[in-house]
């Protein structure tokens, strides 16, 4: 009797350790990702702004000033090269632009007819169609800018109002990344729009409001901060959009603000630096680390303000 | 726009000149619902030209030996086999690295952590990864993945030997490690969607109800037989969709591979393996594979969209409407996942 209780006690313990290993392992799984972003960090600061050893980092060459203000982009090793983001921020913004200026309206549009007007089964329907169009690959939005949107439908459009447009534009890359973040603010702003309580429709019904007074005049303005988030996300998103852009829009850096010539973004950059065959501690192959920081820092700080509006959204509403 | 229909309109007319404005804000309704049907619609139509004008455009070209010659120069001879299989194995492995470690951090996450500082920074972290830009973790793949293979080819070229204690040398064997190979970019793309595999893994736990748990506490079991033999099992169906999902998410992604180096040039099939057969006839050559170069399918079609020639527009069609049939049936696999799940487990 006595024995089989400290056997059981025995067994107690050691199923003790084991649950505790076990869950150790599993802690170690869920902190990779604060390594994940403990090592961009580490990866981005360490060859743009601080080198150890002697290799020399991107912002130990180049000024800081220099880099943010300079017109000229031009990754060449030795004197020749001139390092100025803002042709690439200039084109990334361009792209940007564009994109919200296609998708904030498709993207609007579809989240209030779905969550306003459309029976359960047609949302069924459409919203898979939606998700289908967010899974196809950026590639292939590349080719369809290249290959189809700008010689089939913006040359011969724009050739009538008597407009040239050059093979690669940014015209037609903001147009696919719009194309592909519609998906994205219809979604959230649905799921926004939705979360609008019921009284404040019923309310606006019974005061006679059509249809149209109670979106458009109620749940709209309600939701608006939320919808504000899902606009700054897919904006972020349409900037840190590589494929379609290095495909469609071009590899000059010219800081140009028409959307008709081609211009290089910083992530068109990126991918066409890292093709070319510069040896890995030349500067013109730092230059990918610093537009890297750049791209980073860009892309979280509107993540993070987009977070902090839905938070705050949630807290009215939930 | 259709024209108000009068008949079916309320006739409000107690109010002298409301007729008027009560029919100009009704119409103001119906040309605003179309506005947002067409936005809507749009999508669709979208969609569908696109599928259209990338098959028209690759009639003419994709034919059987699409799919069984390897790339070339030649617009004519090009293929994508090497692509096929490059992206066969990238996604073999990066799902093996991410469906543990993916559901294991979600596990933690839900079931086992309580809410404290570490685990708030976990959670706000992750959130912000999945935002990260794709590219940005390929600059992290070049610098930390790809390094470290280089590193590893050096030890393993042969000529490599260590002391050991002073005792005696070990030689190291000869393998061929290349610095942009398979396992590299398998490590990069993990770490893409290994934000989306937690997210969804979440998603999928939330969804087992509580009741599950506390009756199988009730009965006597540790936590983790509870999650390893009730929770998970319930679960399961949820997660496998949702890593299918991100899966297939990863097969079209080519910003992150094409920063680790000049993949597009390679025309080989990992390892030599160029169909299934030889997977079980050549064991050597398919331990070789992961440490072999690659190409994976969008970087073939990234490298056929830019050549001047207009013959590799066919070309470049034919690789995306394979790239879409292979996204399609995992898509389907999922969906077919999710059916069947739904219709056994029911609570």
């Amino acid at each position: 009797m006595a024995r089989s209780k400290t056997q059981a006690w025995a067994s107690q313990r050691v199923f003790r350790y084991h649950e505790k290993l076990i869950q150790s392992v599993l802690f170690l799984c869920a902190a990779l990702s604060v390594l994940t972003t403990a090592a961009i960090i580490m990866v981005l600061l360490g060859n743009a702004v601080y080198a150890p050893g002697e290799k020399k980092a991107f912002f130990e060459q180049v000024s800081l000033w220099q880099f943010l203000t300079g017109t000229h982009w031009k990754p060449v090793d030795g004197p020749a090269g001139r390092f100025g983001m803002i042709p690439l921020f200039s084109g990334t913004f361009m792209v940007a632009l564009i994109a919200s200026v296609v998708s904030v309206p498709l993207g609007l549009g579809a989240a209030i007819y779905m969550s306003e007007y459309a029976a359960p089964r047609e949302r069924e329907f459409l919203k898979p169609i939606l998700e289908v169009l967010a899974g196809i690959p950026s590639v292939i939005y590349g080719f369809f800018a290249l290959k189809f949107i700008t010689p089939w439908i913006l040359k011969p459009a724009l050739g009538l109002v008597g407009l040239e447009l050059g093979t690669f534009n940014t015209l037609s890359a903001g147009i696919v990344v719009g194309i592909m973040v519609t998906p994205l603010i219809a979604s959230l702003s649905e799921d926004v729009i939705r979360s609008v309580p019921r009284s404040l429709r019923e309310a606006a019904y019974a005061l006679g409001s059509t249809r149209f007074d109670v979106s458009a005049r109620v749940v709209v303005p309600a939701a608006l901060s939320g919808i504000l988030a899902a606009f700054l996300l897919a904006f972020s998103r349409a900037i840190g959009e590589t494929m379609a852009v290095v495909i469609a829009g071009g590899q000059q850096p010219i800081a140009t603000l028409n959307p008709l010539r081609g211009a290089q973004t910083m992530t068109s950059f990126m991918v066409h630096a890292s093709t070319g065959d510069s040896a890995a501690d030349s500067i013109s192959r730092m230059s990918i680390y610093a537009i890297g920081i750049a791209l980073f820092v860009i892309t979280l700080t509107i993540n993070l303000i987009s977070g902090w509006i839905l938070r705050r959204f949630r807290e009215v509403y939930q | 726009m259709s024209i108000p229909n009068t008949a079916a309109m309320p006739t409000v007319s107690f109010i002298s000149g409301a007729d008027g404005r009560i029919r100009r804000r009704l119409l103001m309704s119906r040309v605003f619902a179309w506005t947002c049907r067409f936005a809507t619609y749009s999508a669709l139509a979208v969609l569908i030209v696109l599928l259209v004008a990338i098959v028209y455009s690759s009639v003419g070209r994709l034919s059987p030996d699409f799919v069984t010659n390897t790339n070339s120069t030649n617009p004519v001879k090009a293929g994508m086999l090497a692509g096929l299989w490059g992206s066969f194995w990238l996604i073999l492995f990066t799902s093996l690295f991410s469906v543990p470690v993916g559901v294991g951090s979600a596990v933690y996450l839900e079931e086992i952590a309580k809410e404290n500082f570490l685990v708030r920074i976990i959670k706000v972290n992750l959130a912000n990864l999945a935002g990260v830009p794709s590219i940005v973790y390929g600059i992290l793949g070049y610098t930390v993945f790809r390094t470290s293979a280089a590193t590893l080819s050096i030890w393993f070229d042969g000529n490599h030997a260590f002391g050991v204690l002073g005792l005696f040398r070990v030689r190291l064997a000869k393998l061929p490690i290349y610095e942009d190979n398979i396992l590299v970019g398998a490590l990069t793309l993990t770490l893409v969607i290994l934000p989306t595999v937690i997210a969804a893994s979440q998603e999928a736990l939330r969804s087992v109800p509580s009741s599950i748990r506390v009756a199988s506490l009730a009965l006597g079991a540790t936590r983790w037989q509870t999650i390893w033999r009730q929770v998970i099992p319930a679960a399961l169906p949820g997660i496998s969709t949702g890593v299918i999902l991100s899966t297939s998410r990863a097969i079209g992604e080519a910003a992150p591979l094409i920063m680790l180096g000049a993949l597009s040039y390679t025309t080989m099939c990992p390892g030599n393996i160029d169909s299934p057969v030889k997977l079980l006839t050549r064991p050597t050559q398919v331990l070789h594979a992961p440490l072999d170069q690659f190409t994976a399918m969008p970087i073939e079609i990234y490298d056929w969209s830019k050549q001047p020639k207009p013959e590799f527009t066919e070309v470049a069609a034919s690789g995306i409407v394979v790239l879409l049939v292979v996204l399609l049936a995992i898509n389907s696999l999922a969906m077919i996942v999710r059916h069947y799940a739904s219709r056994r487990l029911k609570w």
